[in-house]
């Protein structure tokens, strides 16, 4: 186990590295003023210059300024937004948790429907509800999100006026930012009607979880249905009915935890595919997160922020997928003989 | 398996409480009837609209946070009393006093808390800011006060004296007989002059802008850029009109997407409904379409200091290359009347027997070859990349012209920036020709003559054209001097005739304005003298 945590972190290290002397790279590469790229001010006259550019180390070698940005980044001096002038760090925390809010509700949504169905379909495989639920699976999964949610604003916001089709909570709640999460905010938040505050937020959250959650949650029952036929085919549970175990017994004791285990690795891949599509979604749905936030700046060529935000998303998709490996691992210690870390 | 673990309490205690709060549907009505959410279509540079004269920063304060010294009747156009309760002008017109309003409270918020109400020192502060370079407050926040600078006020005013403290005369050098008409202006605001002295006194003074006082209607509460800009009822807002508890701006600068929260109930009224959108409002019976002529001109100017444009010869025949009926009704779908000179038809001063270009490619191609321009001369149309009532849609204008201008065997290239750099751009002339417009602030024609195309409007950056001429500068000087209606109408004609012959711009189109709304907002007018004004709108379930 050890050994594999130790895999693991060197893996990682180097991986995070790697980002960052891409997006340290990106000060260059972006056009413009490089002092302007690192640190998103603009300059007023060559005095502040002179002051700035010594005080970023830009007048050093290559690997000094490098060594200069890493601190920089872990001191959390993440530079300013070129266009709104405000601090990175403090936009990107605000960013973040709500793309990331999304994509647990979604992931929620994909187990809680997905897992019960696609053992339901597995134990029934090769059956007409099979056959009825895979193909329902799979065409819902040939969906390209931003499409699915475009139909869904049509339908049930411009054409029903069931749910709204714009950000987190009507705008009337003030609702302070102090996790991140909206419904946690809310709980938090004082001097507001929670009942109230709850159901608008839940209106707005309906219609994108739905959107990323619909696809996440077709490609689970397909994977559970796999691993759950995979499992039934397997000697022992053979050998678990020839003594004579009852189907619930079977099916609670065997061929639940068995195929579980063969599911969460596939997790890991859909939790990427999950947080890029939250991503687009909240596009459309004028979602405050990450990916809202990326698009905004790639339209106004915000490049300081271009150059975090990259950074930001793939550090967390990264430390994400490790963590479920490493959990994986935790539940699963048979895979440590025979497999080297992964990302 | 982790975030299902921690999620599951979460969800739990989210259903839990919507099931116990237990939300009767009238405290739900009641709250969501305490606030209008206006959804504007971009952000503010600041909420000082003497510092901006684009229409997003004055629509964000100078109605809502701010007060003036005098206002637009938004019915007859006429100057009407505000701070200033009354006022006198002296028979040679250079001198005017005017009687202040008492007790007239500013805001108090989080950050501010007025010991006094409004009087003379405020009225004082809020005009020497702009007007005097060596003022304290003048170089805070950029220093520029592109209005003012374009009008050349700061220069003819001689001084501001205080006779008692609600009591304020204003001396001018010369004449100006739209000088009233400034004072109303979204751009004359009146700031706090106690608010001033605290900020510099910590430091800050840059604060004022950013963290506004006024006497308006709203108080500022929270700005966040591309979000929101979250307003308060002023308690003790001097007129006595019903204010709505909380005002609350939702940037959206996607047209399609404001039109969309119009009809699903997420904003209560938007701004600049598109022109293809107008119809899908007019067909819904919960939306309500306010139209009015409007005070606007939306233009083609080209920059007059780049060879070939400073020959008035390729101007001329650049304006007769394009076809300005096809151009109308593609872009504004009938919403807008064809413009000759830069007045539109609601202004007195409107010429309607004014010489126009039209459109003759042969004639263009010929007088472009005795200017030497060759076949495949290449020049940049900039269009602006946000939505304006004088031109809704500056892509696809300059698509349009592209190809009429390919015709006459020039080659266009579309240019377009963020709003913000595009400006900044064109201030710096990097244009050879651009597409804009001007909204004006009041009805008088010396509010689009001299901002447009002064010579002193062009460092302000009002001036798109860079056209600097003594004879147009003489002329529109020489109407202020008067107060005899016909005169001034005369002067403004050969104001016209000038620019026919010198074609600095191309007049376009005065278009129509819009503004939607839900119907269960009462109170709600289009105000052709400036910004959107939320003062007595009432929403009612």
């Amino acid at each position: 186990m050890i050994n594999a945590l130790s895999r693991y972190t060197i893996l990682f290290t180097l991986t995070l590295l790697v980002l960052a002397v891409l997006s340290f790279a990106l000060i260059y590469l972006f056009p413009g003023d490089p002092l302007t790229n690192l640190t998103g001010l603009v300059p007023q006259n060559d005095i502040q210059r002179e002051a700035l550019i010594r005080q970023f180390k830009l007048d050093q070698s290559y690997p000094i300024q490098f060594y200069h940005y890493l601190q920089q980044l872990f001191l959390g001096n993440w530079g300013y937004s070129f266009i709104s002038g405000q601090p990175l760090r403090e936009e990107i925390g605000i960013a973040m948790p709500a793309t990331f809010e999304l994509s647990t509700y979604a992931m929620v949504m994909a187990l809680l429907i997905g897992v019960p169905v696609g053992c339901y379909a597995g134990l029934k495989s090769y059956t007409v509800s099979d056959y009825a639920i895979n193909t329902a699976s799979i065409f819902s999964y040939s969906f390209p999100v931003f499409w699915l949610a475009l139909i869904f604003i049509m339908l049930f916001s411009l054409e029903a006026g069931i749910a709204p089709l714009s950000g987190r909570i009507s705008l009337l709640f003030e609702i302070p930012n102090v996790t991140g999460f909206i419904l946690i905010d809310i709980l938090l938040a004082k001097n507001i009607n929670h009942g109230l505050a709850l159901i608008d937020a839940a209106r707005h959250l309906v219609l994108p979880t739905m959107a990323i959650g619909l696809i996440s949650t077709a490609a689970m029952i397909r994977i559970t249905r796999r691993s759950v036929i995979d499992v039934m085919n397997s000697p022992f549970i053979t050998a678990a009915r020839s003594r004579g175990l009852s189907n619930r017994q079977i099916f609670m004791r065997h061929i639940l935890r068995n195929a579980l285990l063969a599911i969460l690795p596939l997790m890991a891949i859909q939790v990427t595919t999950l947080i890029t599509n939250a991503m687009i979604v909240e596009t459309l749905f004028s979602w405050p997160g990450i990916g809202n936030w990326l698009i905004n700046a790639i339209n106004q060529r915000d490049y300081p922020a271009l150059r975090i935000g990259v950074l930001a998303v793939s550090t967390m998709v990264i430390t994400l997928t490790v963590l479920i490996d490493i959990l994986n691992r935790l539940i699963d210690p048979s895979r440590e003989k025979f497999e080297r870390g992964t990302i | 398996m982790s975030p299902v673990r921690t999620f599951f309490p979460v969800l739990f205690s989210v259903v839990a409480a919507i099931v116990i709060s237990g939300c009767t549907q009238s405290n739900q009505d009641a709250f969501y009837r305490s606030g209008i959410i206006y959804c504007s279509e971009s952000n503010p540079i600041n909420f000082n609209p003497q510092l901006d004269t684009s229409g997003t920063t004055s629509d964000a304060s100078s109605h809502q946070i701010y007060g003036r010294l005098l206002d637009f009747n938004p019915d007859t156009g006429r100057i009407e009393a505000s701070l200033a309760s009354s006022w006198m002008v002296s028979d040679n017109g250079l001198s005017y006093e005017f009687q202040l309003r008492k007790g007239v409270a500013f805001h108090t918020t989080d950050y501010f808390s007025p010991t006094r109400t409004f009087n003379a020192d405020d009225v004082i502060f809020s005009i020497d800011r702009w007007r005097l370079p060596s003022h304290p407050y003048h170089n805070v926040s950029g220093g520029r006060y592109a209005y003012f600078e374009s009008l050349g006020i700061a220069d003819n005013i001689q001084e501001v004296t205080r006779i008692n403290s609600y009591r304020v005369r204003i001396t001018l050098i010369n004449r100006d007989s739209s000088f009233l008409a400034n004072l109303a202006t979204d751009f004359s605001v009146i700031l706090s002059e106690e608010y001033a002295k605290q900020l510099m006194e910590k430091g800050i003074p840059e604060r004022i802008d950013h963290y506004p006082i006024g006497t308006g209607p709203f108080k500022f509460q929270s700005y966040r850029k591309d979000h929101y800009i979250r307003y308060k009822r002023h308690e003790d807002f001097w007129r006595d009109v019903p204010l709505s508890e909380r005002l609350i701006y939702d940037i959206t600068p996607k047209s399609s997407l404001r039109l969309a929260k119009l009809i699903t109930g997420e904003c209560d009224a938007i701004a600049f409904p598109g022109q293809t959108e107008v119809e899908v409002i007019r067909q819904r019976d919960q939306l309500e379409l306010a139209e009015k002529p409007g005070l606007n001109i939306g233009f083609w100017a080209f920059n007059t200091q780049k060879k070939p444009f400073d020959n008035p010869d390729v101007r001329r025949a650049l304006a007769f290359a394009i076809d300005k009926n096809t151009l109308l009704e593609a872009v504004y779908f009938d919403s807008a009347v064809r413009a000759k000179t830069l007045l539109p038809t609601a202004s007195w001063a409107h010429q309607r027997d004014a010489d126009d270009t039209a459109y003759n490619p042969v004639l263009a191609r010929k007088l472009l070859n005795d200017a030497g321009v060759p076949e495949g001369f290449r020049m940049t149309i900039w269009a602006m990349p946000v939505e304006r009532a004088y031109n809704p849609n500056a892509a696809k204008m300059a698509e349009l012209m592209q190809r009429y201008l390919a015709d006459v065997g020039i080659r266009a290239e579309i240019v377009t920036y963020d709003w913000t750099t595009f400006r900044r751009h064109l201030r710096e002339g990097l244009h050879d020709s651009v597409l804009i417009g001007w909204s004006a602030d009041s009805g008088d024609p010396d509010n689009f003559y001299r901002p447009l195309l002064s010579c002193g409007a062009i460092p302000s950056g009002t001036n798109r054209a860079m056209w600097c001429n003594r004879k147009y500068d003489q002329l529109i000087n020489a109407a202020l001097k008067t107060e005899d209606i016909e005169q001034r109408k005369q002067i403004y004609q050969q104001v016209n005739s000038l620019l026919y012959e010198q074609l600095p711009l191309v007049p376009l189109a005065h278009a129509f304005r819009y503004q939607a709304h839900n119907a269960s907002l009462s109170g709600m007018t289009i105000n052709p003298y400036g910004g959107i004004n939320f003062s007595g709108v009432e929403k009612k379930l």
